[in-house]
């Protein structure tokens, strides 16, 4: 194999965090064993090609539970570390980084290294969150937690604004482990950053409902011609789903897979944006601003026309970064979908950004496609400790533009 | 009944995903492969995804003699064969065939002879039992002798005729013999290929060989769509084929 290289996954990463031009991809799905799992007290050691949902698969059904999962579960172990993803429950668990205990890392020079908070913890720490420019994740080592049954119970609140966002967040952080909000991003006005409120807790023990996990995926079998996300549908569509429940608050009880990954049920959703395909903004601001900072971003947006159903809200906690480059921190953190309209696109983002960066916010490598090395700079003050530990032999097509590399 | 499942060419791909099929049921597994590190991982793979036991007995096609040791060691390990998977071969390079004795015949020993071996004492085991199935990993390339890989295809189609007597013969004594038909699949054994749409990823080959297993079937193509064209296929009288390149 000829350097540069760069490990795949599966390819979730939303931009080029996974991909590495002129140099090689290393594929490791190939790398999909488990190695062993206690029942006892929940350690499961596994290769990093293996798939969060392929854990959940062995292990729900006899009481336990990935302590933290990003949106989707088809990733592996391997992406999830290096891109330190979180979930609903960074308030309580911290990121993926947190509940890993060990891992192996193979260099470029052919050694392997044992990384753990104890043995080689720089190296550990560079790993977590370290895009793969650290080196392929042989294994890692991860405690799971017990959960009694496969269900949730979510209770879901209708805010009117971006205002009765943070009333409710900050009294559901408290009372609710899963917490998120779902924001429509067409509204403007008086309803800037109207929304639904969900907050979960694993069903205790005895729940008396068993929904049942969707039966079948569907899936967009073809790109449409051009986008079916427009303007008018947009409008549209937000507005149903503002008012998908007529009180303001109602709680039910969810199986698991559809309040962790909503869109896993439908298969290629990423067609519906058509040819052009689309771009995500996942942006975190400090708090001490976070009303102002993101009402001025749902203004840009919203006056934009830009945007999609997709667009979620939420409060991260404060426990300290597992790694070096972890994107979670203290403050607020908003994710949407646009469909690529190319230079209004991309004049939005560099609007959005301009916020951000003065509000000592940054973005979301695995969602990024276009973040300039400014605010990657500015944003992971890390940055110049991690470079130490990059492995010479790996690259990726995200880190060469956000440090500006030319070659 | 726990089940008890020999898998020989375990660390390849479709025999790997077969085997996580049987693991998941609960079946005590024992894999024969050359490599005992590779056959490791896979065993604590398995045992992990519950299977109680999962034995590694070492093999070596290429070794006449080691053919009856092996169903020996996997009757006396897990006390008796429910099920019997022979999963390892190797797709030879038809160019390099051609210009050596040595590589055609190697590449049918391995393919067709190694097979044929294991088969004589694993047939006579299961007969003895009175019950049991064997199934055995061919390949569609051995339903019409086509220039691009007769060479493997001779070894498919004359272990294909065999399994087709010996099938006929242990029906009697209870034991089922199926002949797996695979058409394109994406592993390792075709990593050189470009894949289109008729490629079939080995997990999916491996749950239909599972269910063919269970159902007591005797020829299984996967995926199904290959019966069809392998019909066709062997249906084009000799003048028009001869144009083609296939």
């Amino acid at each position: 194999m000829e350097p540069p290289l760069l490990c795949y996954g599966n390819g979730r990463s939303y931009g080029d965090a996974c991909l590495i031009d002129d140099g090689c991809l290393i594929r490791t799905r190939g790398l999909d064993r488990f190695i062993a799992f206690d029942a006892d007290s929940g350690r499961l050691r596994c290769e990093g090609g293996v798939l969060l949902s392929e854990i959940l698969d062995l292990v729900v059904g006899s009481g336990w539970f990935l302590p933290v999962t990003p949106g989707t579960r088809f990733v592996t172990v391997g992406g999830a570390i290096a891109n330190d993803v979180h979930g609903k429950n960074h308030h309580v668990e911290g990121t993926f980084g947190h509940q890993v205990h060990a891992l192996e890392l193979l260099r470029g020079d052919g050694t392997r290294h044992l990384c753990s908070a104890e043995r080689n913890p720089a190296l550990f720490a560079a790993t977590i969150g370290g895009l793969g420019l650290t080196g392929v994740i042989l294994w890692a080592e991860i405690g799971l937690k017990r959960i009694a049954n496969p269900y949730v119970r979510v209770e879901t609140t209708r805010f009117e604004n971006l205002a009765g966002f943070f009333d409710i967040a900050a009294d559901s952080d408290r009372t609710h482990e899963y917490t998120v909000a779902w924001i429509d991003c067409a509204a403007s006005g008086k309803r800037l950053g109207r929304g639904l409120h969900m907050a979960g807790n694993h069903a205790a023990p005895g729940c008396a409902e068993r929904p049942t996990a969707p039966a079948r995926t569907l899936r967009v079998p073809a790109d449409p011609p051009v986008s079916l996300i427009g303007n008018a549908s947009l409008r549209a569509f937000n507005a149903l789903y503002y008012r998908k429940q007529l009180r303001r608050r109602t709680t039910a009880v969810s199986h698991y897979e559809p309040f962790f990954y909503p869109l896993d049920g439908i298969g290629e959703w990423n067609r519906i944006y058509g040819p052009r395909g689309f771009l995500q903004y996942q942006s975190v601001v400090p708090m001490d601003d976070g009303l102002a900072v993101t009402s001025e971003m749902l203004r840009r947006i919203a006056a934009s026309g830009q945007g999609s159903f997709l667009s979620v809200l939420k409060l991260f906690g404060d426990q300290p970064s597992a790694g070096m480059l972890s994107f979670p921190r203290p403050g607020v953190t908003l994710a949407l979908d646009f469909p690529n309209r190319d230079t209004r696109t991309f004049k939005l983002f560099d609007e959005l950004d301009r916020i951000v960066a003065e509000a000592g916010g940054t973005l979301y490598p695995a969602k990024d496609a276009r973040m300039p090395a400014a605010l990657f700079r500015s944003g992971y003050p890390r940055l110049d400790e991690f470079q130490r530990h990059v492995d010479p032999a790996f690259a990726s097509s995200l880190w060469r533009r956000v440090t500006g590399d030319a070659a | 009944m726990t089940e008890r499942v020999l898998i020989v060419g375990a660390t390849s791909a479709i025999a790997e995903h077969l085997a996580r099929c049987y693991a998941a049921d609960g079946a005590r597994l024992a894999l024969a492969a050359r490599s005992a590190e590779r056959c490791a991982d896979i065993a604590a793979d398995l045992r992990t995804r519950g299977a109680p036991e999962a034995l590694c007995l070492p093999f070596d096609a290429a070794d006449r003699n080691g053919y009856e040791v092996l169903v020996d060691a996997a009757l006396s390990g897990l006390g008796g064969l429910d099920v019997a998977v022979i999963a390892h071969g190797s797709l030879p390079d038809q160019a390099a065939c051609e210009a050596s004795v040595a590589a055609t015949l190697d590449a049918l020993d391995l393919n067709a002879m190694s097979v044929i071996g294991l088969l004589v004492p694993l047939a006579n085991a299961m007969a003895a039992a009175g019950r049991g199935s064997i199934a055995v990993i061919s390949s569609v390339a051995g339903d019409r002798g086509r220039q691009s890989n007769y060479v493997y295809g001779a070894a498919k189609g004359c272990l294909n005729v065999f399994l087709e007597g010996l099938a006929h013969r242990l029906h009697p004594a209870g034991v089922r013999v199926l002949t797996v038909k695979p058409g394109l699949v994406d592993t390792p054994m075709t990593a050189a290929f470009d894949k289109g749409p008729l490629w079939a990823r080995p997990e999916r080959v491996a749950r239909d060989i599972h269910r063919a297993i269970a159902r007591g079937a005797t020829e299984l193509y996967t995926p199904w769509f290959w019966r069809w064209i392998m019909l066709v296929i062997r249906a084009v009288p000799r003048p028009i084929f001869f144009r083609t390149k296939l």
